[in-house]
């Protein structure tokens, strides 16, 4: 120990020097992958906006696929990594249990996500078959090998915050329980295990399907396993996502939840519920008993959105009685008008947390609904409710983050600080109308996933949809390219500030 | 502070009084909706059917040609058209990348329509209805349909099949 640490000037942490690498390495690696997702998503969103149409059907396909790979996958899991190994290392004054693990972690990942991107870009026809992979569709076994490889990583990554966790019990770097935004990671954590572990029940046998050393899976079985895998890694982020949000009402206004034991039971009720929830993307399959439909969506569903109810409580509430303790108290709202609004950690917070509910949660529990389902699965507006989670909340909170990770962890003073302040809401607002359009598309039964809703490739069977509906993908489409200067501004403001940023 | 470890011991400790009214709100409307779900599903007429059978895709694709053969009034883009008598079984076979056939109905009449797959995942999604279901090989979905309203109403495949999945649109004729 000694020579490995250092201690952070602003909050007292003890920094793991090895740790800190990781995270810079992981967190830079992150914000490459949403620049690339970025332009991939600007030219999907240019396709389905049908004034412009950009694309080939073929070259639709391959970039909606890694459109997919590299935002889902990619950006938030290095990301999320990153945020593992500073909850469990640095928040606990404590070193990280293997950073020799980290590194082959992180190799890992790199090989898978670079392979994914690769093996799609030269084999469209064959491995663009998106995000879901479901058999009977076969990839080449370049393409799932990647997948995995890129998980077995994230994995392995997972491990190593747990055994970090584990060491700082055991040499007492902290007393008591967990601090409230390890709590949360340790809610992703677990959360990611199990999820992970379905993911390879899906992808493994289908690689060696796609070898040609294993039989063929059951379409159905597959849909099966691979949503207990496909959703609940979206859980992950929602867990990492709130832990986010403490983290930055903590950093921002100074604000902390008004009972640790509400906070704490919301997560739990993230491990108990959210992975079993799943089964709402086999509501309209056949061979799935209503039973097993109703009890999984209903019960589990409602139950997790509980949770996500609560934080939505608390955040705010932290926030507010922070502010209020700073002699803000005149009226209802002079708490939030005298917010630290030109600080972009603060906006992004708020906005992730508006978009994720108003725009992700609320159309999450709608399309969830058994009857309900009949009129949205596989539309628009599927892709509409995850824009508004993953984009809209669990990109602008990690983007929040990140403005304090640059003079934190990086040490280099912010670049661009007046731009800075506009970031969220370019990417927010953007994000807002692309998740609203296509919720609006959805709902004339416009396809998700499709290249071309005009002239459908020159079938004999066109036809053109309501002309309302050409009107959300126009919303949408604008959305988009206000989403894209976002996320752009975004990786130039961190990009600069890497480069140029004074010293800290 | 949510960055260092609580003050008190937190399971013990007690929720104030606006986050436990909160949570009782939350929890009665969670509530509510995890009644209504299976109450909605006996007693609404909107369930997606449960009618389902294993069937192989080769065997399938032979139903749908026996189908074909018997009611076959016609051809358009190539694609025959059917059309069954009502009461019938109707046979629909998504493959790469199209929808036989296309389908002659009557308006007011009932139809047992069977949905599968010759080859991957495909999706049925009728338009202008907006109706969404999934067809997947191996199992036969069966719909028990009454077309209310006379019309043209096109079938879209809306699960990605493949690199002509944009081609695959079908046609359902209700008089």
């Amino acid at each position: 120990m000694g020579d490995d640490f250092r201690t952070c000037p602003v909050t007292g942490f003890k920094v793991h020097l090895p740790a800190e690498k990781l995270i810079k390495v992981n967190a830079v690696t992150a914000v490459v992958a949403l620049l690339v997702g970025a332009i991939m998503a600007l030219l999907v969103v240019l396709t389905r906006w049908e004034t412009v149409h950009l694309l080939r059907p073929i070259d639709f396909y391959k970039f909606v696929t890694l459109h997919g790979w590299n935002m889902l996958g990619f950006w938030i899991i290095f990301f999320e990594v990153a945020v593992l190994y500073f909850a469990g290392a640095i928040m606990l004054n404590t070193r990280l249990a293997s950073p020799k693990l980290g590194w082959v972690a992180y190799a890992l990942m790199l090989i898978g996500a670079l392979g994914t991107n690769i093996t799609v870009l030269m084999n469209p026809t064959k491995n663009a078959i998106m995000f879901t992979s479901y058999v009977p569709l076969k990839a080449t076994p370049g393409y799932y090998l990647s997948v995995i490889l890129f998980a077995v990583g994230a994995l392995l990554a997972v491990f190593n915050f747990l055994a970090t966790l584990y060491i700082a019990k055991k040499e007492k770097t902290y007393r008591g329980s967990l601090p409230l935004v390890v709590f949360g990671a340790l809610a992703a954590a677990i959360i990611a295990v199990s999820t992970l572990l379905f993911g390879a029940a899906a992808l493994v046998p289908t690689l060696f399907w796609s070898m040609d050393i294993a039989p063929t899976w059951d379409a159905l079985t597959y849909r099966i396993v691979f949503w207990a895998f496909g959703h609940p890694s979206q859980q992950i982020n929602v867990a990492a996502m709130v832990a986010i949000w403490y983290l930055l009402a903590y950093l921002t206004v100074g604000g902390t939840t008004i009972s640790e034991k509400f906070s704490r039971l919301a997560f739990v009720f993230y491990i108990l519920f959210i992975n079993i929830a799943s089964a709402h993307h086999l509501l309209v399959d056949p061979g799935v008993s209503t039973a097993w439909k109703i009890w999984n969506t209903s019960y589990a569903m409602y139950l997790a959105v509980l949770a996500s109810m609560m934080h939505a409580f608390a955040v705010p509430a932290a926030i507010e009685v922070a502010q209020r303790k700073k002699g803000f108290n005149r009226g209802l709202f002079e708490w939030l008008w005298k917010a630290p609004w030109k600080n972009p950690s603060f906006s992004a917070l708020i906005l992730s947390i508006i978009v994720f509910g108003f725009l992700g949660g609320i159309s999450g529990v709608i399309q969830g609904t058994e009857q309900l389902n009949i009129r949205f699965h596989n539309t628009l507006a599927i892709p509409g409710h995850f824009h508004g989670t993953v984009a809209g909340g669990t990109t602008l909170a990690f983007m929040g983050i990140t403005y304090y990770v640059l003079p934190l962890i990086f040490r280099r003073e912010l670049v661009g600080k007046s731009l800075a302040v506009y970031q969220p809401w370019l990417f927010g607002i953007g994000i807002a109308l692309v998740s609203i359009g296509m919720q609006g598309a959805g709902l004339y039964g416009v396809p998700r996933r499709h290249a071309d809703i005009t002239s459908f490739g020159g079938s004999g069977f066109a036809f053109e949809y309501d002309p309302t509906a050409y009107l959300w993908l126009a919303v949408m489409g604008i959305g988009g390219i206000l989403a894209f200067a976002g996320a752009v501004l975004f990786v130039l403001i961190a990009v600069a500030t890497l480069i140029k940023g004074r010293r800290l | 502070m949510s960055v260092t470890p609580p003050q008190r011991v937190w399971w013990k400790e007690k929720v104030p009084r606006e986050e436990r009214l909160w949570f009782s709100i939350a929890l009665a409307w969670a509530i509510v909706m995890f009644i209504m779900m299976p109450l909605w599903h006996i007693y609404g007429s909107q369930n997606p059917s449960t009618e389902t059978y294993k069937v192989e895709p080769e065997e399938y694709v032979t139903l749908t040609q026996q189908f074909i053969e018997r009611y076959k009034v016609g051809e358009e883009n190539g694609v025959p058209v059917v059309e069954p008598p009502p009461g019938s079984d109707v046979y629909l076979l998504g493959k790469q990348f199209s929808w036989e056939p296309v389908i002659k109905l009557k308006k007011g009449e009932t139809y047992r329509l069977h949905l599968s797959s010759a080859d991957v995942l495909h999706g049925f999604s009728v338009y202008p209805m907006n109706i969404n279901f999934m067809v997947i090989p191996g199992y036969d979905y069966v719909l028990t349909i009454t077309p209310t309203e006379a019309g043209e109403y096109r079938v879209v495949c809306n699960e990605y099949c493949g690199p002509g999945h944009q081609l695959m649109v079908g046609k359902i004729i209700v008089e």
